[in-house]
């Protein structure tokens, strides 16, 4: 993700260019086939009416559609994927455009759906514990809906006031509490949705489980390659009484790292287990005065939640757990107002990163818990050679790791070296036995990354397994799996651990 | 290593011979679970030289072994280190293997609490009906790279291919746990059932059967201490409990082992809340109510319709003695047309020559 300004267009996975007089011609086709489908109010197709879908929150991938349709009935989904699957237009779906990926960026010869106005919460079951939406409806409105039953939607992601349950189904988004709570494809018993031919077909059902491979499990995540959702059934489960959190400074961040690990050894499960390095820990102190321990090395967050009794009895073991790691200093929230401070710090370590600089870029590898201590340091060796500085907050309990590197946009100097420095940190995490990307997405920030996280072999099974969803690879193309002649350019252009061969020379 | 190498050898002349051929072949491990699905045809290929615990580290929680791996070594391991499968798969015989667990899907009373198979899949290696060897997910909680193509693999029935490496998420076993009963009809069971798993209470096991419901507790101390004040009912004795809730695990339990000649076992899986049906026979419920465990003379297509009318499916789980050629009804639920498609072209693009499990999940597939 890369918060505010411009650089450039980006060719993903160089699909071919049409000229300009070209272009048009599809557009005027395809605004007739879209009007023949949707009222006049659903279809965009003026430049100052598209413009706001040209990217996602990834801001620096931008590209205006040759239209945008906003359908309101699943009949009309169907009717402009299936006059779109006759005309070969690719077709990029959207929910709330939060993703940080890039996996709604449009595709110039394509049309983006939005998915804005399937907003209904259809139905919640408190005595079955589901609730059944349209796509577009806010994560965290589901939660509101079902709070009346003591009942709520477990998946948190940081943006769950905005981004739209559709959008968590095509990213399989995590959140604060996956440790715990598990992720959208924990959550998600059913989803129902258009294939590229126009044909409904539903995944996974209210029962725990269904007839023939389990395609719901493969589906979520699948970054809107596969099929249009158009309705979801989720998980509700019920509210704990009460949370608290433990606060913990160490002098060291390896230190941290290990009582990371000390925890989950003890047979501790906790609700939530972040952390902060230095760097971090003062840009948001600064910002939002949570309290921090301003000398600690790293400070560690640990929630517990559930009965008060429980609560006391985990808060009490993982205190211990601590202690005996060498954390040097402990608080443990005493009020609601006390643990929500507490929490304010990391949760505003991304707009704190934005006010140390102008621009940030934020990455999402995961790596085992062990190599934690490790990677820290390879990042700290990182920002000397790329003369950038990195802050790092991370869900240490899951091994999901956020460095934030910054540097100033308006410099293409600094951007190209901001893109090695990632491309860099998620090598390492593939090369610790980890991943490039824990809940954001490959879209298309890190496809050319995909190519040293998977052989050939297995990105061509990727994209046999789209082939059986979407056999015209019409639904979101280009994103998510590089091609083989994408990858091969990759590998000349890529130098392993250090900078471009011609850093001032633009890259496409 | 060098014999697990010349394993794995085998496996790619064996895989890449049967393809060149189009020839089936069964994948199995310990054959525990050999009378589960629609049938089996071909040349065995076995699994169980190639086993082995890769990678555990209790404070990842995750856990890496061969397929061969029997499973109760995997079990053993985990407990030394007080963590457990939290889907309690069953074993079905001491012969059983990790790979064959993951193929089969099956997951155990904890299952409505905790997840199935599919939840805790992290990482499978798999190799293709060309031979090669593909790397999908890893050994970390949280990977979105790429289509999470090894949860798929959990309860495909070995018919995308062959499982060789599987990373499982582990679990703390809980530090406390406890069984009640309660004396109940089958619709109070459910409605109790879903009232309770409404409320933030630790259950992780439930099982109602002929006037009984027994309820398993386990989390923290304190919660397992609430909840039994707040729930009343029974305790059971704690040896007992463990035979009982093993027994409906392995299905050992007297329910499942007396199934008349004419009779057939069915598992239906239900949304929770579905009222008790009008089947004859008898049911024993788990899962708090999505699980139903039918052991009726009823024809095939009238227990189909009753579990798609309530929202759910129904399996053929282990047809009676005299009764085997129920299995020509179909053993699994069939798919709409629509997702049949994309089943076969899932299966094209693992096994284009269609040689691993052939028939097992569906006829020709």
């Amino acid at each position: 993700m890369v918060e505010s300004s411009t650089y450039k267009e980006m060719a993903v996975n160089a699909p071919a260019e049409l000229p300009a007089e070209k272009l048009e011609a599809r557009q005027r086709e395809l605004v007739q086939a879209l009007n023949a489908c949707l009222p006049s109010h659903c279809v965009l197709h003026r430049s100052e009416d598209t413009t706001p879908y040209e990217c996602d929150g990834l801001a620096a991938y931008r590209t205006l559609p040759l239209a945008v349709a906003l359908p309101e009935t699943e009949i009309q989904v169907q009717r402009v994927l299936q006059a779109c699957h006759r005309l070969g237009v690719p077709v990029v779906p959207r929910g709330a455009g939060t993703g940080l990926s890039g996996g709604a960026m449009p595709i110039r010869e394509g049309l983006v759906m939005s998915l804005a106005r399937f907003k209904k919460i259809l139905n919640v079951d408190s005595y079955a514990r589901t609730a059944t939406v349209q796509p577009g409806v806010r994560n965290l409105a589901i939660s509101e809906a079902a709070a009346p039953y003591g009942l709520y939607y477990a998946p948190d992601p940081s943006s769950q006031i905005a981004c739209s349950i559709g959008g968590n189904v095509a990213e399989n988004s995590g959140g604060v509490h996956c440790l715990k709570y598990g992720l959208t494809v924990h959550n998600v018993l059913r989803v129902r949705a258009v294939t590229m031919e126009g044909e409904i077909v539903e995944f996974g059902s209210l029962a725990l489980d269904s007839p023939g491979l389990d395609l719901l499990s493969v589906f979520v995540g699948s970054e809107g390659m596969f099929a249009v959702v158009t309705e979801v059934t989720v998980k509700l489960i019920p509210k704990p009484q009460t949370a608290q959190v433990i606060l913990a400074s160490f002098d060291d961040l390896e230190k941290g790292g290990d009582a990371v690990a000390g925890i989950i050894a003890a047979g501790i499960i906790p609700a939530g287990l972040e952390m902060m390095d230095k760097p971090a820990t003062r840009a948001v102190e600064e910002f939002v005065k949570a309290g921090y321990d301003l000398d600690a090395a790293a400070i560690l967050l640990c929630e517990s939640d559930g009965t008060p009794a429980e609560v006391a009895e985990e808060i009490e073991r993982v205190s211990a757990v601590l202690t005996r790691y060498g954390a040097t200093r402990i608080q443990i929230s005493r009020s609601e107002a006390e643990r929500l401070r507490f929490w304010s710090g990391r949760k505003n370590a991304f707009p704190a990163a934005g006010r140390m600089s102008p621009d940030y870029y934020c990455m999402d590898g995961t790596i085992p818990r062990r190599s934690i201590g490790t990677l820290l340091k390879r990042i700290g060796l990182m920002e000397e050679r790329y003369q950038l500085r990195c802050m790092n907050v991370f869900h240490a309990g899951d091994g999901n790791m956020h460095p934030l590197i910054l540097f100033n946009g308006n410099d293409h100097d600094e951007w190209l070296r901001a893109e090695a420095f990632g491309a860099d940190i998620l090598e390492a995490c593939v090369e610790l036995g980890g991943t490039i990307t824990g809940e954001h997405g490959v879209g298309v920030e890190k496809i050319n990354s995909m190519c040293v996280q998977f052989s050939p072999e297995e990105r061509d099974t990727f994209f046999a397994i789209k082939h059986a969803f979407d056999p015209a690879r019409l639904l979101n193309p280009d994103k998510a799996i590089p091609t083989r002649a994408r990858c091969a350019d990759y590998g000349r252009l890529h130098v392993r651990g250090g900078l471009l061969p011609h850093p001032e020379l633009p890259r496409f | 290593m060098t014999d697990q190498i010349e394993v794995l050898e085998q496996f790619r002349t064996q895989v890449v011979h049967a393809t060149e051929r189009q020839q089936p072949l069964q994948i199995r491990g310990g054959g525990t679970k050999d009378w589960y699905g629609q049938s089996i045809e071909g040349e065995l290929l076995n699994t169980r030289g190639y086993q082995g615990v890769l990678a555990y580290d209790p404070a990842e929680l995750v856990i890496t072994a061969r397929c061969g791996t029997r499973l109760e070594d995997i079990e053993e391991l985990l407990a030394r280190h007080n963590q457990m499968l939290p889907f309690e798969p069953p074993h079905f015989g001491p012969d059983a293997t990790l790979g064959g667990c993951i193929a089969a899907g099956l997951a155990g009373p904890r299952r409505s609490a905790a997840g199935a198979a599919r939840d805790f899949m992290l990482g499978a290696v798999v190799m293709n009906g060309r031979g090669e060897v593909l790397h999908f997910g890893g050994q970390v909680m949280k990977n979105v790279a790429g289509y999470d193509v090894s949860r798929l693999m959990a309860g495909s029935l070995g018919t995308l291919g062959l499982m060789l490496e599987l990373s499982v998420k582990v679990l703390p076993r809980p530090f406390a746990e406890t069984t009640l009963q309660f004396d109940t009809n089958a619709t109070d069971a459910v409605r109790k059932l879903n009232e309770w798993a409404g409320r933030p209470l630790p259950i992780t096991a439930s099982a109602w059967r002929d006037g009984t419901l027994a309820l398993r507790l386990a989390g923290a101390e304190a919660a397992v201490k609430a909840a039994r004040a707040a729930l009343g009912g029974e305790a059971v004795d704690v040896i007992e409990a463990a035979h009982f809730w093993q027994g409906l695990r392995e299905q050992t339990d007297a329910f499942f082992t007396h199934i008349e000649p004419n009779a057939a076992l069915w598992r239906l899986s239900l949304p929770s809340i579905t009222e008790p049906l009008p089947l004859p026979g008898t049911q024993l419920m788990e899962w708090g109510g999505a699980q139903r465990w039918w052991i009726t003379e009823t024809d095939a297509p009238l227990v189909r319709m009753a579990a798609r009318q309530a929202g759910g499916h129904a399996t053929l789980f282990r047809p009676g003695p005299g009764n085997g050629n129920l299995r020509q009804a179909g053993v699994f639920t069939p798919l709409p047309a629509p997702l049949m498609k994309i089943h076969r072209g899932l299966k094209t693009a693992f096994d284009p020559a269609h040689i691993f499990n052939r028939g097992r999940l569906y006829p020709d597939f």
